[in-house]
């Protein structure tokens, strides 16, 4: 049979989704053992157990200096920054992605600013921030709404812009106002592409939320990192790195979910 | 019931004329068949009269006055495709008229008055054969469904003119003629103008009281772009076909003078030619 007609089944694909990980993970123990047999001091690549006493140090007993449990901690920073900001960046592209989609002269006003903006590059951005706002949660909130909300608008924009013409002289038809041509056609039908755009976008929010709590910042994963770097604590970093990426992934499972189960319409729609 | 008035309508894309000379009058309560071959304008003169597009020259007049420049609750109108909303359940979909009507702000009715609205969407859905399908989406509905749903969301706002464009063309043949009965007894028993643009001479010779062909006059490659298509057959049905006066469906309201009848329904008679000029 040719490979393009070879479909794995369920259970097939449970296992061949785990070859990948299991494959680095080889990769990685086989070699952090190698250099630990060279020397049982080295600390590029730790071994396992020495990452679960660190994980549980960070995670499960109280930091002596603060009394926090500082992996929780970090985390709650983190995830408050990323969130608000992914806050403010998902209500502007909403409004914005949806007053420039629908009506020609804003488009003509806030088009081209908006596709210029996206260009700017917002990490050469973070020094003007920080001069601006201090060093407080205010500029790394900025910062990631700063790096995402250009291109959220811009997509979010297009994507309104898709909307088949008939639709919109249909509802005109049906005596719509272009109030109510916003409110009860473009919005409800923009909603689950907003989460489309959010998850492509959440990749470089967690990208600046690192780079803002890596340079300036007393408490998050990303100053975690950085601060631990000093010591060269890979038994803290790898954790750490795991952490970030499985609660990115988190997100990205719960944003998938809440599509599907909030509009059950769209499946259908999209798949046309 | 609204009578059109076409006066010497020219439609223009920069250089390229695509329609030119359109003069005709549309009776109230017409069924106007638009046909021709593809590229000859039908479609651009629907969105003309939609509002859509305006002419380059001439006028288009609803019961003596210059038709609104975009489109209003007055038009209804049916496309082949994206003619109901998928995000709203065919329910919704039949009372979204009647909310943007009443709630001006929100654009949804809630208590009493939405219950009233939902009512009569139910009569309306039960009307045209969609009873049992409330709370489907439209994706779950076949063409012909989609295309009957689309219908009753027009009808449902009480539009004075319907136009329809190419509305049952991506239909299997037995679907088309179960809408087709459908089509004529709406037509019947509204108060509607209908216009419609079809491919399919058989559908406009079955539905329609009076068919106009639209077709270029001159069309060799050279002189393609300088000359725009125009009317070149307007034919009146014969026996002659006029709308049954009946208001069970109708959301206007009742007691208008309405004595017309409809002699054959069905079948197409003989036609009889008007030269035009």
């Amino acid at each position: 049979m040719r490979l393009v007609n070879l479909r794995p089944g369920r259970q097939t694909r449970f296992y061949l989704l785990a070859v990948p990980f299991l494959l680095v993970a080889i990769a990685y123990f086989a070699g952090s053992s190698a250099r630990l047999a060279q020397n049982p001091n080295d600390k590029l690549l730790p071994a396992l157990p020495s990452m679960v006493q660190a994980v549980k140090q960070m995670a499960f007993e109280a930091d002596p200096r603060s009394g926090n449990y500082l992996m929780a901690s970090d985390t709650v920073a983190s995830l408050g920054r990323l969130g608000s900001a992914l806050a403010i960046s998902t209500v502007a592209a909403l409004i914005l992605g949806i007053v420039i989609g629908l009506l020609p002269g804003a488009n003509a006003l806030l088009g081209p600013f908006v596709s210029v903006t996206s260009m700017v590059p917002p990490l050469a951005l973070l020094p003007i921030l920080f001069i601006v706002m201090g060093l407080g949660e205010n500029s790394k909130i900025a910062l990631i709404v700063i790096g995402t909300l250009p291109c959220m608008i811009r997509d979010l924009a297009m994507k309104v812009q898709e909307l088949p013409r008939e639709q919109i002289v249909k509802a005109q038809t049906l005596g719509a106002s272009t109030w109510q041509i916003a409110l009860r056609v473009a919005m409800p039908q923009t909603l689950p592409r907003l989460i489309d755009v959010l998850r492509l976008q959440l990749g470089p929010a967690w990208l600046f939320l690192i780079a803002a709590e890596a340079i300036a910042s007393d408490s998050g994963l990303g100053y975690r990192i950085f601060l631990v770097r000093r010591y060269l604590a890979m038994d803290v970093i790898i954790p750490y790195v795991a952490w970030i990426t499985l609660l990115a992934f988190l997100i990205d499972v719960g944003l998938r979910l809440l599509q599907r189960k909030a509009f059950p319409w769209f499946a259908s729609v999209r798949a046309e | 019931m609204s009578a059109i008035r076409f006066d010497d309508v020219w439609k223009e894309y920069g250089d390229h004329i695509v329609l030119e000379r359109i003069t005709m009058e549309v009776e109230p309560r017409a069924f106007i068949a638009l046909v021709g071959p593809s590229g000859c304008g039908k479609t651009t003169l629907l969105r003309m009269l939609l509002g859509e597009e305006q002419p380059s020259r001439g006028q288009i007049l609803v019961n003596s006055k210059v038709l609104p420049a975009e489109p209003d609750a007055d038009r209804g109108v049916v496309f082949q495709r994206y003619s109901v909303f998928p995000h709203l359940t065919v329910l919704q979909n039949v009372m979204l008229g009647r909310e943007l009507r009443d709630a001006r702000w929100l654009g949804r009715l809630f208590g009493a008055t939405r219950r009233a609205a939902a009512d009569d969407a139910m009569k309306l859905l039960a009307e045209v054969g969609l009873a049992g399908q409330e709370t489907k989406y439209p994706s779950a509905l076949s063409g012909g469904m989609q295309q009957r749903l689309a219908l009753a969301q027009a009808i449902m706002r009480g539009p004075k003119i319907l136009l329809l464009d190419e509305p049952f063309g991506a239909l299997d043949p037995g679907i088309r003629a179960d809408i087709h009965v459908l089509m004529k007894r709406l037509w019947n028993e509204t108060n509607l103008t209908v216009v419609m643009v079809t491919h399919d001479l058989s559908e406009a010779f079955g539905l329609a009281t009076r068919v106009i062909a639209l077709e270029r006059q001159r069309n060799r490659p050279e002189e393609r772009e300088r000359y725009g298509a125009t009317v070149s057959r307007d034919l009146e049905i014969f026996p002659r076909r006029t709308a049954e006066p009946r208001t069970s469906i109708d959301p206007a309201p009742a007691g208008t003078t309405r004595s017309s009848k409809e002699h054959q329904p069905g079948r197409p008679g003989a036609l009889v030619l008007k030269e035009h000029s």
